[in-house]
């Protein structure tokens, strides 16, 4: 069993490791660190920032496993109606840097019915190698058949490291695949970088609502898998022409198999724009008033060709269907502008939107705490400002 | 109709605080809660057992203190509390955490449905959930937002996606991930908090479960967190100033690069 040990002849009591326990775990008895074993996680923090070397984790390690059979760098690639997603773009990009560094392949997996054509797109995006599987059941996503699929693939091709989106399907699968191949499974990672000398993918990602950052590693097991947040990672570009292998694999009917059945997919009307996908979003709070108020939101969106977006309490007040929310309890987005208007700022509404890349806060109360992470801040009427935006923003787009 | 719904203790995020002065996160003063996506999880399962019968056990791992959190859903109308609590268990990534609660799942025998939260509100992996089912070789649907209809062998659910739902039909036992969108969670009732009061939630150890102890806790997990840092808080910028008019002309100026 793996224990943390404090040193007491080296501990000096200096303190740094209680500010550095993000769970609270450390207290001061006697001037020296004493760890409440209830509350450790064994997270390491502790023993990273102390300078005198007071505190030990064991682990029991078993052997080091051989893992130089893993080579090369996969992104499974999302497809919907046979319309490679936006993410696997992302994740193309991405890849292909820590491919490079690396030294190995960038292959892209692709599962679907009818998708062979996809091949040559993904090829012009940077992926050396395909990996394509054409069956019927893989029409649309459905959680058993791609597991099955993804650990046939991934035990027979051994890839050292696996890209996935962290959207609904790739959460989804890949939490199921992590488990059956025993692999290590990072989530919603906004930082990918490789240790060379060991050849590990460090993935950094937000926790605690995006209040602290871990940097995390797979030491001792393959695949290193990770899940990537949309809109972080940079699109890769089109190449024309580029040609990549493709293997085209088949397997027999039983991988498959669903006990699930999908009975239908509906697209809700009027979310023209997914919100997680968008580059612009216009989002309404309870300073909008009422459906009325949230509707001039609408055109402002529209006029950006962005999408709406909502704060809890205008959801909760049935202005807008919870599929709008953004936040803790709704969706985390990357925006290139996100415009919040009569919001607030509440940490849970942060938490959802605080890394758009710009932010324009308009709400009537000058101490609101949007203001205090918004790039832009206009103190004012949105029912004033609001329409005048959407009518300059008009004016100017139409030249 | 017997259903198991898995919670977790998180640390009110609301009330984590960053520390100006040292850039870390102030700890005192911040209490904990059931996760919030856990509570639609409690308000389905109870619902569930409103509707077929049955009986509800909330299931949670962690310290010896999360036998609040399992209280708190007693209260909320589940019949029996089970709390998997070993210092073996401690370091538990996602892969070890889903291992022991599926071993937990195991003990308790005899199951219908699996409800589960989204994803918990301090480490949002979404990774524990379908963890269970991949354990368990049970099939599962992530992000429901509706049990349309359920009987003793199969459900009809809607699971929330980007774009709008999907209508997925499932035999049971199945694991479900609830979103927000599937209930309004209820209040405590007064009958509900004196019965949580004097309940005595079964307390199962490593051994108990008859997990593998190369499993669990740090061992067992592939992941490590190798640094925790505070990220650099975003500061507030540039004050727009003037009538509406001027405001806007000068918004839209600066706006112009990024929206066309």
């Amino acid at each position: 069993m793996a224990s943390i040990t404090i040193s007491l002849d080296k501990c000096n009591g200096c303190t740094i490791c209680l500010k550095a326990c993000p769970f609270g775990a450390i207290h001061m008895a006697n001037k020296k660190a004493v760890i409440d074993m209830a509350a450790c996680t064994l997270c390491g923090a502790c023993a990273e920032v102390c300078k005198f070397s007071a505190i030990e984790i064991k682990e029991d390690s078993g052997q080091k496993k051989d893992l130089t059979a893993y080579r090369d760098v996969w992104v499974f690639c999302e497809q919907k109606k046979c319309v490679v997603q936006s993410i696997s773009f992302e994740l193309l990009g991405e890849g292909r840097k820590l491919a490079d560094k690396l030294g190995v392949k960038l292959c892209a997996v692709i599962l679907g019915s009818g998708i062979e054509a996809l091949a040559e797109e993904l090829a012009e995006r940077g992926a050396d190698r395909i990996y394509l599987v054409d069956h019927p059941a893989l029409k649309s996503f459905q959680d058993e058949p791609y597991t099955e699929v993804l650990v046939k693939l991934a035990e027979e091709y051994k890839p050292e490291a696996i890209l996935c989106g962290a959207t609904t399907i790739g959460r989804s699968l890949v939490s199921r695949v992590a488990i059956k191949i025993n692999a290590g499974l990072t989530a919603d990672c906004t930082e990918l970088d490789i240790d060379l000398k060991e050849r590990l993918l460090l993935q950094t990602r937000p926790a605690f609502g995006g209040n602290i950052m871990a940097t995390i590693i797979t030491p001792n097991h393959r695949p290193q898998m990770a899940t990537v947040r949309h809109k972080v990672m940079q699109e890769a570009g089109i190449e024309k022409g580029r040609k990549a292998e493709v293997i085209k694999k088949s397997y027999p009917e039983e991988v498959f198999k669903s006990r699930t059945r999908l009975l239908d997919i509906v697209e809700e009307i009027g979310e023209t724009v997914n919100l997680s996908e968008a580059d612009i979003i216009v989002s309404g709070g309870r300073g909008m008033g009422g459906k009325e108020g949230l509707a001039l939101v609408g055109e402002l969106a529209k006029a950006l060709g962005g999408a709406v977006g909502a704060s809890r309490s205008a959801v909760d007040a049935d202005w807008i269907p919870y599929s709008h929310q953004v936040g803790q309890t709704g969706k985390t987005v990357c925006p290139k502008l996100y415009i919040a208007c009569g919001i607030s700022g509440q940490i849970q509404h942060l938490i959802g939107m605080q890394s758009a890349k710009v932010i324009v806060a308009i709400n009537k109360d000058p101490d609101a705490p949007i203001f205090k992470i918004a790039t832009y801040g206009i103190v004012g009427d949105v029912f004033d400002i609001v329409p005048a935006l959407t009518k300059e923003f008009k004016r100017v787009l139409k030249k | 109709m017997n259903i198991i719904v898995c919670i977790k203790q998180v640390p009110n995020t609301t009330d984590v605080k960053i520390d100006p002065v040292t850039n870390t996160l102030i700890r005192e003063g911040v209490e904990s809660v059931i996760n919030p996506f856990d509570a639609y999880a409690i308000e389905e399962a109870v619902r569930l057992k409103e509707r077929c019968g049955g009986k509800v056990t909330v299931l949670t791992m962690g310290p010896p203190q999360a036998e609040n959190a399992l209280r708190e859903a007693l209260a909320l109308g589940c019949d029996e509390a089970v709390l998997v609590s070993d210092r073996k268990f401690a370091g538990s990534d996602t892969w070890a955490t889903s291992y022991t609660l599926a071993a937990a799942i195991r003990k308790i025998g005899d199951f219908d449905v699996i409800l589960c939260g989204k994803q918990a509100s301090d480490g949002d992996t979404a990774q524990v959930g379908p963890g269970i089912s991949a354990h368990l070789d049970i099939p599962q649907v992530t992000y429901v937002k509706k049990i349309e209809e359920i009987s003793g062998t199969v459900a009809k659910v809607e699971r929330m996606t980007e774009e709008g739902y999907d209508v997925v039909e499932t035999p049971l036992p199945c694991l479900f991930t609830v979103v927000k969108e599937i209930n309004t969670p209820r209040l405590p009732s007064l009958k509900g908090m004196m019965r949580a009061k004097s309940a005595k939630p079964l307390k199962w150890t490593a051994e108990d479960i008859e997990a593998d102890p190369a499993a669990l806790g740090l061992d067992g997990s592939p992941t490590r967190v190798i640094k925790i840092f505070t990220p650099e808080q975003r500061k507030g910028g540039e004050m727009l100033k003037g009538d509406t008019a001027d405001i806007s002309k000068e918004l839209v100026e600066l706006l112009k690069d990024l929206v066309i």
